[in-house]
């Protein structure tokens, strides 16, 4: 469903992706792992169009991101962000509503707000959260609420830019359980980027590194123990010594 | 260091300033638009209007009637030199309406509204909040730039409308109070001199500032680098640049409609 062939992206002299091949398909979740700093939020933003890459080309469904049409290529996704990403100004409901209240997706403002109190239940959180402003949410609710807007219209394809940094492990449970739960209800195509392992092995069907700019290993998620690759060994047993530097 | 590098520095500043102004006409192309064309955000531009138009009430009331009645002791102060004080009424109408109530209402416009808009944008940017508009199938210049550039361009000339009427009664106020003029004569002195074209001037100057400020608020809040040194440099740059724009325009404009 989602093809990288051979991507590149350089931010001044400063390579980032070298050349990343990778598939999704139809409704699996695929974790991309890998150190801070080694392209995997940039590998996202070039699949929704947000960074142009430099070279290579990006198909969902065979179509050429770079050659649909916005609007309706977009209508397709959701996407939670690292920081919730909430629209300050709005309220609770709005934000999840966002989508339904403009564009082509537009509904009646009442039908809006109901879609997204259900949403909100979908993600653990009460009908009083709906009207108030993200600043009175704790992290984790916050993030929830970024949950609910991802899943508003009901995507065909979602992707979670670090669901669980800054939360705490419990809170980080609960939204991984989430994160799975609604991707199987929902048969979405699932692109989840993290350094969590415990969230690579709530939410992964499939997972891929990322390491240097290109895909180092990628597998199901029942191999990532025992795959021998010595990248894969030393991210996930978290050592300070291995092929991947410690200091970049 | 060699000989050269004067110029060589020379010459990139140029280079800079001359893509700054290409960068900047792109944006105003571009928002010009995101104006004429569809989908209209009308709730965001209502609130807009509350925003820069209503909120900024106070400030140009203060700055316009303390104006009005400085100016007023000014002129009286100057024509009492060739006995003329009766001109008093006249020129503290006329210069407030051609000159200072756009001109100083605009500096206090952009002061307050050209950073807050340019921290808003700029803070939405560093937080990936504009990211997260694109996902949501909305354009960040149709939904934050053009609402904001039109309710600018339209609340400014009602602002400086307002702060005309209120710097001419803080010069009323003075004048009759502190300088013994008769009331009712004030009054007629003052309209009766004031023609169409000078308060059509000032609130021409007026739209053109409001365009100006949320231009550049939403231009450099776009711009905006990273984090809270990133908001706080897009937020200085947008309120200098604005002010800066305001005082050429001004010139500019004042020699088209007045220079013959």
């Amino acid at each position: 469903m989602i093809r990288l062939d051979n991507v590149h992206k350089t931010f001044g002299t400063h390579p980032v992706l070298r050349g990343v091949t990778l598939d999704v398909p139809r409704g699996e979740s695929m974790v991309i792992i890998g150190g801070s700093g080694t392209g995997k939020s940039v590998t996202l933003k070039c699949v929704l169009g947000l960074v142009t890459p430099d070279s290579g080309t990006i198909t969902v469904d065979g179509q050429d991101v770079t050659r649909a049409d916005r609007d309706e290529f977009l209508s397709h996704f959701g996407m939670l962000f690292q920081g919730g990403a909430l629209f300050d100004s709005l309220r609770v409901w709005e934000n999840v509503a966002f989508r339904l209240l403009r564009g082509s997706l537009k509904k009646p403002r009442e039908e809006a707000r109901a879609i997204a109190i259900d949403k909100l239940r979908r993600v653990g959180l009460r009908s009083a959260v709906a009207d108030l402003y993200p600043a009175e949410l704790s992290g984790g609710m916050q993030k929830r609420v970024g949950l609910a807007r991802a899943i508003a219209a009901d995507p065909q394809i979602i992707f979670f830019d670090e669901p669980t940094t800054g939360l705490d492990p419990i809170m980080s449970g609960v939204i991984n359980d989430l994160i799975r739960e609604i991707v199987v209800e929902m048969g979405a195509t699932a692109m989840t980027i993290t350094h969590d392992m415990s969230s690579v092995r709530a939410i992964a069907d499939k997972v891929a590194m990322l390491h240097d700019g290109v895909i180092q290993w990628s597998g199901p998620v029942g191999e990532l123990d025992a795959t021998p690759d010595p990248y894969v060994q030393q991210f996930i047993h978290g050592r300070a010594d291995g092929p991947i530097e410690a200091v970049r | 260091m060699t000989l050269t590098a004067p110029v060589a520095s020379l010459g990139r500043s140029t280079l800079a300033a001359i893509a700054s102004l290409g960068r900047i006409s792109i944006f105003t192309a571009r928002t010009l638009r995101h104006i004429a064309t569809p989908p209209f955000y009308l709730r965001e531009f209502w609130q807009a209007v509350i925003a820069i138009g209503w909120l900024s009430l106070p400030v140009v009331g203060l700055t316009a009637v303390f104006t009005g009645a400085a100016l007023a002791l000014q002129i009286y102060a100057g024509s009492a030199r060739f006995s003329a004080e009766a001109v008093v009424p006249q020129i503290v109408a006329i210069g407030m309406v051609r000159e200072l109530g756009p001109v100083l209402g605009s500096l206090m416009v952009a002061a307050r509204v050209a950073s807050s808009i340019a921290a808003e944008i700029g803070t939405m940017k560093v937080t990936e909040q504009i990211d997260a508009l694109v996902t949501l199938s909305t354009h960040p210049m149709k939904y934050l730039t053009a609402p904001r550039v039109l309710a600018a361009t339209l609340t400014v000339p009602a602002l400086v409308a307002v702060g005309d009427s209120i710097g001419i009664m803080g010069g009323y106020l003075v004048a009759t109070t502190r300088l013994g003029f008769n009331e009712a004569a004030y009054v007629k002195n003052t309209f009766e001199f004031l023609e169409f074209w000078d308060v059509g001037s000032g609130l021409v100057k007026g739209a053109v500032f409001g365009f100006i400020i949320a231009l550049m608020g939403c231009y450099y809040g776009m711009n905006s680098g990273r984090g809270a040194q990133g908001v706080g440099a897009a937020t200085k740059a947008a309120v200098v640049a604005a002010s800066v724009l305001i005082l050429a325009a001004n010139y500019i404009l004042t020699e088209a409609f007045f220079a013959s």
